[in-house]
């Protein structure tokens, strides 16, 4: 069981649910980057069966010293469960001097769940901007597409270039829209990435210690938005390639997956389901 | 003609007014001179669609408004508001 403290807070579940994934900065410290490099090299990371649970993976490697950092147990614990199930992970190879990108694009097909997977991308070597990094986009995680359909979109306001340090950790929504940058330097730049599913019920698997019963209460509309990052301030930021409108879906889809993690199905964000769900009899 | 060759460019605006802000954005380049690829620039070529055209764009299609299929009224998916235009070059090839 991992200690409490390093499990995710409110507020960072509230950037996932809003932005659809979580940034840690040179988690990994520089002895697991450089002995995954080494296996990179010697192609020597194995995998596992879908469907196997992760605590019965990559025993006496350096991915398994990854996983146990007590940092990294404590965010998987906090979005799909203590021990989630494997279900792929890949060495994502980007050739020196490429000619173009991968196109933009949502893993495996387009999946219709509330219940969400995450993917963990690790950077094992610093990544410079002329290296690409891989690229994604903020929020992009309930839009439903299937797969690469959505490679037509070069360039979207607030896209994110991972550009990053060795042992920086991504934690993705599995709806997030995302490619490989170009590599422009002469060497090959590496991603080793980790689908996992939950094997339990998402529900208040952070420290909720944090929730007090003012966190929900609601707010005046027209009030302007709170700017001291509390979970309804976050929920209700707009992403800079939100549409107008969509823009305000989005901020719905935030609520109700909210609502399903937190098993509070009054709570709202600027009465946006509030006003709907007022059907006097 | 034939040497003119075509440019494509889509931008995605933020509603279905061509003078509403560019959130996003590709270009093809049938001369050959520029590549685009995925991620390749953080800044938009235009503020608006209308500036696009105040620049010599020629606008080949507009998004068609579609009401939400019934039951799929608060789901997201595609860039609702994709504008293409294009310019015609002549390469002297």
């Amino acid at each position: 069981m991992i200690e409490v403290q390093h499990l995710l807070n409110s507020r960072q579940m509230a950037e996932f649910v809003a932005r659809g994934f979580l940034r840690f900065e040179e988690l990994v410290p520089a002895e697991i980057n450089e002995a995954v490099m080494r296996d990179i090299d010697r192609q020597a990371i194995k995998g596992a069966p879908a469907g196997t649970p992760l605590s019965q993976c990559y025993a006496g490697t350096a991915i398994r010293r990854l996983l146990d950092l007590p940092a990294v147990q404590g965010l998987i614990q906090s979005l799909v469960g203590e021990d989630p199930l494997f279900d792929h992970d890949a060495v994502h190879v980007r050739e020196p001097n490429e000619g173009k990108a991968q196109g933009l694009h949502a893993d495996s097909i387009i999946d219709l769940r509330t219940h969400f997977d995450i993917q963990l991308m690790y950077f094992p070597h610093d990544v410079p901007l002329e290296m690409g990094g891989t690229l994604l986009l903020p929020g992009s995680h309930f839009r439903r597409v299937n797969e690469m359909d959505v490679a037509a979109y070069q360039n979207m306001r607030g896209q994110i270039p991972m550009v990053c340090k060795a042992g920086t950790l991504l934690a993705l929504h599995h709806g997030i829209w995302h490619c490989g940058r170009q590599n422009k330097t002469d060497r090959r730049r590496y991603m080793f990435k980790l689908r996992l599913n939950p094997a339990v019920r998402q529900l208040r698997l952070w420290n909720t210690g944090d929730l007090d019963a003012s966190y929900r209460a609601r707010r005046e509309i027209h009030a302007g938005l709170d700017r001291d990052g509390n979970v309804q301030d976050i929920l209700s930021r707009r992403e800079p390639w939100f549409e107008a409108a969509s823009g305000r879906l989005e901020i719905v889809n935030r609520i109700k997956l909210w609502r399903f993690l937190t098993g509070d199905s009054d709570f709202d964000v600027h009465y946006w389901l509030g006003r709907l769900e007022n059907k006097p009899a | 003609m034939a040497s003119i060759r075509q440019q494509v460019l889509t931008l995605y605006l933020s509603t279905s007014a061509l003078d509403s802000r560019v959130l996003g954005w590709s270009i093809y380049d049938g001369t050959g001179a520029q590549a685009h690829t995925t991620g390749d620039s953080d800044s938009p070529p235009y503020e608006t669609g209308l500036d696009a055209l105040r620049d010599g764009w020629r606008l080949l299609q507009l998004p068609v408004l579609i009401p939400p299929y019934p039951g799929e009224e608060y789901s997201t998916s595609f860039m609702k508001y994709g504008f293409v235009f294009e310019k015609l070059e002549d390469t002297g090839a």
